[in-house]
């Protein structure tokens, strides 16, 4: 209960405040599954190149297509390549690019919202009209058109999906900006005569930090979705760099008969999006940004 | 005996902390309600005292729960009841009356369909049968024409209105008990005095039982005939009205009522000190022990036991109750404000008129503002150095307005604002230099909302500091430790944030930033108006002191009378954004005076059952000033005719130098004044 606060006397170190938040998410069942997930994919994607027991790219047309096994665990794919190495692998390109990507987003969507809507009128309504102009455009539309002028590097790949993910970032940050503006303190900032950089900096990003950080950590599962779909489609990853995206669109035809290679990368997707909504769930809840409670009576 | 209709007995209600620790909010509570009376119930934020009249009606707030004992109502116990059964009860037998009226209603239904529901749920009418009620109820209410205003929805009624449907609303079932939970609070000071004396008038008619939660002591001794003072969750006081009020046998509820500002009595109300112990951080003795000023070693480790005097009917929780009895009444002392008054001019307004109007393409280009009715206008007020100046009115009289105007926050649309006889204030924030910033410093009224909850003390304190002085390291420290104890708070409260403080210590955290800029003039928004009585005397008491240290001039707004007779030295009373009346505060409050004044310091209400507000004017609201005539013409009760309406009445000088705007003649204004 919010109560409790009164009871705390001291200010806190930046430290004890992150693993206040970090207990707190862990105590709840649904934080503490999604928190081992991400942390298990993480672990994952460092160690991944020095446990993998066979060569990614190996091709071993004697190999093709088989079943899981003691040796090969999640079986072969149409090429003879194992599965398994494949898959451990396969979640490093599509977490770093969208980590990264989901930086930017947060960066640029959320200062360009906070500064909407704490300058309001004129500039904000041009703004606010942009950004919609792009919600409005299919991103996959104009992500394919990006990476087919540009290339699929990964120069190219983050800040375009930085900036396509960004634009909901946008929104929240301005509406959570909103709801802060009216409050007294920063109208006592501004009879004293701070200048707008120094409000946003001291008076607003410290009380709507919470909002975005939980928006970002939306948006990273949204963009890991992207990313996959991109790939699926051959325009993320390029062969014969292992990626789920990529590997998915590969087996899919062979579903009926070898249904392993198709089903490792799927887990291995779906899983790490429900640990990264899961995540984000309890963080919201442990900043008690989260306002679902129970209706009265 | 009369028949009682609702038993709390040992009622306990608490929640469970993060540490599972059991925290009670009430503890041990025992109380009768009897049917037909209408029972008080008086304390600061945080005595339990809204958790006790919802328990009334079976309902525990979510994340509390009941540790132990009862309410009883007809023989059963609420709280161990299911919802289905609840149901059934509530609306019917117990209704209740919620604080924001605004609120309780849904915005998108019409009024009458709102009342009708409430009838199809709570009675048994036919269809034409209720539509007759409806108008019934709304008349009984005292609202005028109920058929318009059945057809209407909330936004379109004002605040008390919207009151008077929720009252409506809550009799459509003929309860036996109506909880009442700050019904007044939000409402002006005359839209008050009318929605309490209609509850009166409801008390009477129906003999319906009610329970009047609310912090203010002057509402609760119109209403009611038996109060009982909480504090920290407990009862401390329980007795007949009249007896409480005027002789208070525990020293909390004399304190209380010595820390009252009142209109009969200029000067600033002694103050208690410290507040009110947190849920739970009380462990042995008596909760009021450290801010008692009849104490005893006892008080510090037992706690007294709730004491029922015979001869009295008055229960006591208090070992020393005796030595307050001889005290026969509460001789209020005043400390008499100095005024260190020099004929020097600081800040000169001279015909300032403010409009919210919106621009017109035409007008944005040539960057000026045209409306012929602006909400604020012929401001002229001079404001002489070390003065505490007051501007009061109803919500919508534009004081707060004018504020705003002098802190830069909004644009003039016309006229001077004049700084040191000299120095002109451009109306824009962004054309001033950082000097003219520094001289106005504004105090707001809910310190929850000018402290940013994410910055420590230090950080709120530093801000101006920086701004204006550019100090750091040591230097700023020590300067904020300087502040900190003018404000009366410890070095240690540098660490803290806003949440961890109490309503008056975040507002004089708020106090030391104002002071920070070492300023010539401060704004006073409402400051005391967010807390509760007793801190409201202390954080008075603390303005004075710095203003006669520093020689400060205070521009203080407020609607509530009695607190700007204690502390200012010059009224002006503002009406639909136009003057009414300036002049000395002890002149302002003695008559001749401008209907409109008289209108509102009829409506004060004073924590003493003997005087009844004078209602003299309707509470209709305005929304927008009259294009020509006077401003007041709307609901002036001596309006003289058409001169009234058509042309702009002139100021009137009072002997003692108190101007007054008003057509009557001085001589005929005093006649017929009620004094």
């Amino acid at each position: 209960m919010k109560l409790d606060n009164i009871y705390q006397e001291e200010k806190k170190s930046n430290f004890a405040k992150v693993s206040e938040i970090i207990i707190t998410m862990a105590s709840r069942p649904s934080g503490f599954i999604g928190l081992s997930i991400l942390i298990f994919h993480v672990i994952l994607a460092f160690i991944s190149p020095y446990i993998a027991p066979y060569d990614f790219k190996a091709i071993n047309p004697t190999l093709m297509l088989q079943a899981p096994s003691a040796e090969y665990w999640f079986g072969t794919d149409d090429l003879g390549r194992d599965v398994f190495t494949r898959t451990i692998l396969g979640g490093r390109t599509a977490l770093t690019i969208t980590f990264f990507g989901s930086l930017i987003a947060l960066l640029w969507g959320g200062l360009l919202g906070i500064f909407c809507g704490l300058v309001g009128g004129k500039t904000d309504d041009i703004v606010m009209r942009i950004v919609d102009a792009f919600l409005s455009i299919p991103w996959i539309l104009a992500m394919l058109l990006i990476v087919s002028l540009l290339g699929t590097s990964t120069e190219v790949l983050i800040p375009a999906l930085g900036f396509f993910y960004g634009k909901g970032i946008v929104r929240v940050a301005r509406a959570a900006t909103h709801d802060v503006i009216a409050k007294d303190f920063i109208v006592s900032a501004r009879a004293r005569g701070h200048s707008n950089f120094s409000i946003i900096w001291n008076e607003i990003i410290p009380n709507v930090r919470d909002a975005i950080l939980v928006e970002g950590a939306m948006r990273w599962s949204w963009m890991l979705l992207g990313f996959s779909s991109l790939s699926f489609l051959g325009f993320g990853v390029s062969p014969p760099t292992p990626d789920w995206g990529l590997m998915i669109s590969n087996a899919r035809g062979l579903m009926s008969f070898a249904y392993w290679s198709v089903i490792a990368p799927i887990v291995g997707l779906s899983s790490l999006i429900i640990g990264i909504n899961l995540t984000a769930d309890a963080f919201a809840k442990a900043l008690g940004i989260d306002r679902s409670t129970k209706a009265p009576v | 005996m009369t028949e009682i209709i609702q038993k709390v007995k040992n009622l306990s209600i608490g929640f469970k902390s993060k540490k599972g620790e059991e925290i009670l909010i009430l503890r041990n509570i025992s109380t009768n309600i009897k049917k037909g009376e209408t029972v008080g119930i008086v304390g600061e934020s945080g005595s339990g005292k809204s958790t006790l009249a919802l328990a009334m009606m079976g309902y525990v707030k979510h994340g509390l729960y009941t540790i132990g004992g009862e309410c009883e109502f007809n023989s059963s116990n609420l709280l161990k009841m299911k919802n289905r059964d609840l149901e059934k009860i509530r609306g019917r037998k117990i209704a209740m009356i919620p604080q924001n009226a605004g609120q309780a209603l849904t915005p998108n239904l019409k009024i009458g369909y709102q009342i009708d529901e409430a009838l199809q749920l709570h009675s048994d009418l036919k269809e034409e049968e209720r539509e007759q009620k409806i108008s019934e109820l709304l008349n009984k209410v005292r609202l005028p024409s109920p058929e318009t205003i059945a057809l209407r929805y909330p936004h379109e009624l004002s605040g008390g209105q919207q009151q008077r449907v929720a009252v409506a609303m809550a009799l459509a079932g003929t309860p036996d008990l109506l909880l009442l939970d700050e019904p007044t609070t939000g409402l002006d000071v005359t839209t008050q005095a009318h929605v309490l004396e209609l509850l009166n008038f409801i008390a009477k008619d129906t003999g319906t039982s009610m329970v009047y939660v609310s912090h203010d002591l002057g509402a609760i001794a119109q209403v009611s005939d038996r109060i009982i003072v909480m504090y920290s969750g407990e009862i401390v006081l329980e007795g007949p009205s009249r007896d409480i009020l005027k002789k208070p046998i525990h020293p909390y509820t004399y304190g209380l009522l010595k820390s009252i500002p009142k209109l009969s009595l200029a000067g600033l109300p002694q103050s208690m000190p410290g507040s009110q112990p947190q849920p739970g951080a009380m462990h042995r003795g008596c909760s009021f022990f450290d801010r008692c000023n009849f104490s005893e070693e006892k008080c510090k480790n037992n706690s007294p036991q709730l004491e029922y005097l015979k001869e009295l009917n008055t229960s006591v929780r208090c070992f020393n109750y005796k030595s307050l009895m001889n005290d026969s009444q509460v001789n209020q002392t005043v400390n008499k404000i100095k005024t260190s008054l020099q004929d020097k001019e600081i800040l000169n307004l001279s015909e300032v008129s403010i409009s919210y109007a919106k621009q017109k393409l035409l007008d944005q280009v040539l960057n000026r503002i045209s409306d012929d009715n602006p909400t604020v206008k012929d401001i002229n007020i001079n404001i002489k150095k070390g003065e505490t100046i007051a501007l009061v009115g109803e919500s919508g009289s534009g004081k707060s307005t004018i504020l705003k105007s002098i802190a830069g926050l909004l644009r003039t649309k016309g006229g001077i604002i004049k700084f040191d006889q000299n120095r002109n204030l451009s109306s824009d924030l962004k054309e001033r230099d950082p000097n003219d910033l520094r001289i106005i410093q504004l105090i707001f009224q809910n310190p929850d909302e000018s402290l940013n909850p994410n910055h420590t003390v230090e950080e709120i304190i530093a801000q101006p500091l920086k701004l204006y002085f550019g100090l750091k390291g040591e230097e700023l420290k020590k300067n904020i430790i300087d502040l900190l104890q003018k404000v009366r708070l410890g070095e240690f409260y540098m660490s803290r944030y806003p949440r961890q403080l109490s309503g008056g210590e975040k507002q004089r955290v708020a106090v030391a930033r104002a002071f920070a800029a070492k300023p010539d003039i401060i704004l006073c928004d409402e400051v005391t108006s967010a807390l509760d009585v007793s801190v409201q005397a202390a954080v008075l008491n603390l303005l004075q002191q710095l203003k006669e240290d520093f020689g400060t001039t205070y521009i203080f707004v407020s609607h509530d009378l009695a607190v700007v007779r204690a502390i200012s030295d010059r009224v002006a009373v503002l009406y639909q954004g136009r003057l009414c009346e300036v002049g000395p505060s002890k002149d302002v409050y003695q008559f001749p005076s401008h209907p409109y004044t008289e209108v509102l310091l009829g409506a004060v209400l004073e924590p003493d059952p003997d005087i009844k507000p004078k209602l003299v004017a309707e509470d209709i609201v305005e929304e927008k000033p009259p294009q020509k005539g006077c401003s007041f013409q709307g609901r002036c009760s001596r309006i003289l005719g058409d001169i009234c309406k058509s042309e702009v009445p002139p100021w009137q000088i009072t002997n003692s130098g108190n101007s007054i705007r008003c057509h009557i003649p001085l001589k005929e204004l005093q006649k017929d004044q009620i004094n």
